[in-house]
């Protein structure tokens, strides 16, 4: 019997009912006293020198209050970026500026200039057309390797080219080119991954208020991270000290990283509220969107595998180019690195894996985390190179993965991380049971003798989530710690608001918190609240991103609860005149072990706020206790992903058919909200190998720059729910959380597009067709010339 | 966006006289105009909406032929035009419920968009399109992309649609937009095929000649192997090279003679 309530149940999304009734409160739906509007005027050009600014006509429109250009910030601080990479020779990567408005130049189509506030949005896009700008128009570098070339034109004169770093990692090159000398089967791929932009349903917004009475800065934003952001642009760019300044992300709808990083626009409607006296709000329009939210992944890699005579791993290879756009943001640097090098072992005990990674500046908007954020990267290229492998040598691909799989744990990789648990083989097992594969010759003669090529891809995959240990990061280079923290706090009548770090944007965080503290006190789910999202309300915690919510804030969670129930014991034992020691909760009671005598939780919780009876001469009135949280390693969630897909020999064109996942998450606390995340990412999965490409020409114009040319995944491009299996059941718990848990967000994200792609790939080989890659999208047209060879 | 006045006669007249006014322009569903204002890619001082005119509203069957109002939605079409029913499949398949319930056949053929639907309807039934002023054979009235015969200020009134024997539109659609990446239209009538391409060229829909002379005289697909068209002149974006639409032009066109009925 699935329970019905507490940790493993499924009760239905209590936060849905707001979103789905329209009932919401998102940034977009705040409107402050008195707002007035931001536009701004965006570069067009990839690339331009700003010979001047004449605002002079613009000011003078109807409704402008102030016209902002890159001289009003001349003493604020650059956007910052939260993480320092060291490069190979022990240099700190190169950090160029990034003013909140362009200062001299504009360096992507998209970058801000000037800025209009007026007192409507009308009048503020009006002035913004009648700003004279004189820009040059400069050469743009758009290809990362030519922007790597001497003379290549520099996206930042005050360096001396466009490498931000050559970072290497993991075993010594000189050994792994050893193992490479000597292998007796080498395979080679190279491969690119393909830039992305994130889309989240609602677009970004921000407002900004100021209250000059108290000198008071309040900033509503679409984040992902509150206290990040009040971190970030208090102490860095605007310098508001944190009691001065709080910042409030309502309800956000969805993030996929894009909103983890502070936005120029974010310190540009807090400093003009300041400035203008007068609350100021942007909302993005959905073009901006495409222009100026952090892009995802855009690798260019060349990655290596080296086998011996028995096929197994003994040597990988990664020469990897990371586009980091025109400016460095929040967590830029890290992604390409930290959470990419790292996971480069995957699930196999490869016994050397040498890692590089140039990060290269370009005249494009800048790259950051999206889902899964270094991982997806990984895995597509060493789950592809495996494949390509496999074919090589004649073997299967799933014996070639098991054959190679790490089996004894904690496993320490030559990348630096140790995987605490996992069970490789339970998940493919898992999979393969899923899948059917002995009916997959009847499928595929099904589909040939309906003039279709029907392929099997298979994947495997690990990622590092629960980000993250704050004293490793802190040596990699973080800037900030990524523990987590969060008070509950027990009201008289025994309800319960936990106040938490984390921020839910679409996770589900509003019914899964109370489940786990609710389990613990024995309640009821629906005496319990969290609340979230206000840095004025909530601990100072470190938000959602990393697939780390429950599993470093759920923690801390579990933590502070854990000091209530032993307060709370304490109070039980005074009023049961009993001892502490023999005091016991089960179901919202307290009792005395092996006795019939009893208080109930709502005694204890008003005793704690009325302490007439109280033993007030050892523990304080009331019941509230904070936990900040900080995990001692990352969490390592791991599966084995597969899928069928049809390939149309005459259009190219790729059907997904069936996809089964079978995930390692640790311990589930609500297994309907796993499968919902696992669905989710899959989406996303696929529409990054079939679907999504963020193209720019030689230029630097955005050839995407709307739903017309970005292709994003519905509903029919994914196979019908009978086909379409997320399982969760192969648990094997992480043994440093208290919960046990790992981290579903980004799995799916991470898994599928391998998975895809090796599928495509093995029904055109089906097929007779010699093709060994196509990079993703793996579009209609892709496929078809890679058919005419 | 920039602001304008909206008028809403309910007769073709009153129409045609408010669009007499400076910088006047006629709105029919908004589905392509609408976007194109919120980018302020254009400034009209006045919009007359002809969504509220009965006389250019709903479809009629009338010896041998399907005439559509030119303000008839593409939902209305889809629903409504059975006697012709590669025509309502098209209506049917073209965006979203949402785009479908306010997109009019009007707005679609005076925009003539190259990826478009009913352009390949319209050229490959060889319908004639009638406005407030004259009838004109689709032959004549298609002119290059977003090009038309059409006079400014002129209103598509109706569309007659001969009612051929046998039909089919084969759609592919392009990834993101989902408008024709390609689209062929089929249909044989008793004088001859008639075989119309969107979404292909850089000229706009137009007839592969080639293709109806050879289904005019075997209405197979068989009938169109060894015949292809040229890639010079066809469309080559992020979604496909020319080389690749003229390809799928070979495909398509036989799909939607297998598919004829
Ligand atoms: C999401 C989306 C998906 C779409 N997918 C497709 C698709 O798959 N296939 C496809 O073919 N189309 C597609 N369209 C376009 C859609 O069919 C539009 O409805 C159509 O192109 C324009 O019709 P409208 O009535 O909305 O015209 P409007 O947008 O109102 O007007 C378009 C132009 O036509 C003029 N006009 C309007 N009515 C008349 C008239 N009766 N006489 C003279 N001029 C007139 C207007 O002045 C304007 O210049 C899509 C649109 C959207 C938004």
């Amino acid at each position: 019997m699935p329970k019905d309530h507490g940790i493993g149940a499924s009760p239905k999304r209590r936060e849905d009912v707001r979103f789905l009734t329209g009932a919401g409160n998102y940034t977009d739906d705040i409107n402050v006293q008195g707002q007035a509007y931001v536009h701004f005027l965006r570069s067009d050009v990839a690339h331009g020198k700003i010979n001047n600014i004449d605002t002079a006509a613009a000011a003078a429109m109807p409704g402008v209050v102030r016209i902002f250009t890159g001289a009003d910030f001349e003493g604020v601080g650059g956007i910052p970026c939260g993480w320092q990479v060291t490069d190979k020779h022990g240099e700190p990567m190169k950090e160029p500026a990034h003013p909140v408005l362009a200062q001299g130049k504009a360096r992507h189509v998209g970058d801000p200039i000037a800025a209009v506030v007026a007192d409507s949005l009308e009048e503020a896009r009006n002035a913004a057309e009648a700003i004279e700008l004189d820009i040059e128009e400069l050469p743009a570098v758009v290809d990362m390797k030519a922007a790597l070339e001497g003379g290549a034109t520099k996206v930042h004169d005050d360096l001396d080219d466009n490498l931000c770093y050559d970072w290497q990692f993991g075993s010594p090159a000189d050994e792994t080119d050893a193992v490479f000398a000597n292998a007796a089967h080498v395979t080679t791929l190279e491969l690119i991954n393909n830039r992305l932009v994130a889309n989240p349903m609602e677009p970004r917004v921000a407002v900004g208020d100021y209250s000059r009475a108290n000198d008071e800065s309040k900033l509503y934003t679409t984040s992902q991270n509150p206290h990040v952001i009040r971190l970030l642009m208090g102490a860095f760019v605007l310098g508001i000290p944190e009691h001065k300044l709080t910042v409030i992300a309502p309800d956000v709808g969805g993030g996929f990283g894009t909103k983890i990083f502070h936005y120029a626009e974010e310190a540009f409607c807090t400093f003009a509220a300041k400035a203008c006296n007068r609350p100021v709000k942007w909302t993005s329009t959905r073009s901006e969107a495409f222009m100026s939210d952090a892009h995802g992944r855009d690798h260019v890699s060349k990655i290596e595998l080296a086998l011996d005579a028995d096929n197994n791993f003994i040597g990988l290879r990664t020469d990897t180019y990371a586009n980091m756009g025109a400016y460095l943001s929040t967590f830029a640097s890290s992604v390409p690195t930290w959470l990419h090098g790292t996971l480069m072992a995957g699930n196999y005990k490869t016994p050397n894996v040498t890692v590089n990674v140039k990060a290269v500046f370009t005249n494009t908007v800048p790259v950051d985390a999206y889902r899964g954020a270094g991982r997806p990267e990984a895995t597509y290229q060493l789950e592809r190179v495996i494949d390509k492998a496999a074919r090589e040598v004649g073997v299967d691909p799933i014996a070639l993965r098991r054959q190679n799989f790490i089996t004894q744990f904690p496993y320490a990789t030559p990348v630096a991380v140790e995987y605490d648990t996992g069970d490789y083989e339970a998940t493919m097992a898992k999979m393969e049971e899923l899948m059917d594969l002995p009916g997959f010759a009847a499928r595929r003669a099904a589909s040939e003798a309906n003039g279709k090529l029907r392929g099997f891809g298979v994947n495997c995959f690990i990622e590092a989530c629960g980000i993250a240990p704050s004293n490793l990061v802190g040596q990699l280079g973080a800037r900030a710690g990524l523990y987590d923290a969060a008070t509950v706090r027990v009201n008289a009548t025994g309800s319960i608001s936990v106040m938490v770090g984390a921020h839910s944007h679409g996770q589900g965080h509003e019914t899964v918190f109370p489940q786990v503290v609710a389990e613990m006190l024995g309640i009821d789910e629906s005496m319990v609240d969290i609340v979230h999202g206000d840095t004025s309300k909530i601990p100072f915690g470190m938000g959602t991103y990393g697939s780390r919510s429950l599993a470093v804030c759920g923690s801390a969670m579990v933590r502070a609860t854990e000091k209530i129930i032993n307060k709370a014991k304490k109070i039980a034992a005074h009023l049961l005149e009993a001892s502490e020691g023999d005091i016991e909760l089960k179901d919202g009671q307290f009792s005395i072990a092996g006795t019939d005598k009893s208080v109930a939780w709502g005694d204890v919780t008003l005793a704690a706020y009325v302490p007439h009876n109280y033993p007030l001469e050892d523990i304080e009135p009331g019941l509230e206790e904070t936990a900040f949280y900080d995990p001692a390693n990352f969490t390592y969630p791991a599966g084995a992903y597969a899928c069928e897909v049809e390939v149309d020999p005459d259009t190219g064109k790729v059907t997904v058919e069936k996809f089964v996942s079978a995930d390692d998450f640790g311990n589930v606390v609500n297994p309907m909200i796993v499968e919902g995340q696992v669905h989710g990412g899959i989406a996303q999965g696929i529409g990054q190998a079939l679907l999504e490409n963020c193209a720019y020409d030689e230029n630097g114009q955005l050839l995407s720059a709307s739903y017309m040319d970005y292709a994003m995944p519905r509903a029919d491009d994914l196979p019908h729910m009978e086909n379409y299996t997320v399982d969760h059941s192969c648990q094997t718990p992480c043994t440093h959380n208290p919960l046990g848990v790992k981290g579903c967000g980004e799995a799916g994200a991470i898994g599928s597009p391998p998975t895809i792609v090796n599928a495509v790939i093995d029904a055109l080989q089906s097929g007779g067709h010699n093709v060994e890659h196509i990079d993703m999208p793996v579009s209609p047209s892709r496929v078809w010339e890679a058919m005419q060879g | 966006m920039y602001s304008f006045d909206v008028e809403n006669p309910e007769t073709v007249a009153d129409a045609v006289a408010a669009l007499g006014q400076d910088e006047a322009q006629a709105l029919g569903g908004g589905q392509t105009l609408i976007p194109t204002l919120k980018q302020r890619l254009a400034a009209p001082s006045v919009l007359v909406s002809l969504s509220g005119i009965a006389e250019i509203k709903g479809v009629s069957a009338d010896g041998g032929a399907v005439v559509i109002g030119g303000g008839t939605t593409h939902g209305t079409v889809a629903n409504e035009a059975g006697a012709y029913g590669a025509l309502a499949a098209l209506a049917g398949n073209i965006g979203d419920p949402a785009v479908r319930n306010r997109g009019t056949i009007g707005g679609s053929l005076a925009n003539n968009d190259p990826s478009a639907c009913y352009p390949a309807a319209a050229l490959g039934s060889g319908a004639t399109i009638s406005t407030n002023t004259r009838s004109i054979a689709a032959d004549d009235y298609f002119q290059g992309m977003f090009e038309t015969a059409l006079d400014e200020g002129e209103i598509i009134t109706s569309v007659s649609f001969p009612i051929p024997e046998a039909a089919n539109y084969q759609k592919f659609e392009q990834p993101a937009s989902r408008f024709a990446l390609v689209g062929v239209f089929v249909a044989k009538y008793a004088d001859g095929v008639r075989v119309a391409v969107t979404g292909a060229s850089e000229e706009g829909v137009f007839r592969w000649s080639e293709a109806e002379a050879a289904l005019s005289s075997n209405f197979s697909a068989e009938a169109l192997n060894g015949l292809s068209v040229s890639a010079d002149g066809m469309i080559s974006d992020l979604h496909g090279s020319g080389a690749y639409r003229a390809h799928l032009i070979g495909v398509l066109t036989k799909r939607a003679v297998a598919a004829a009925s």
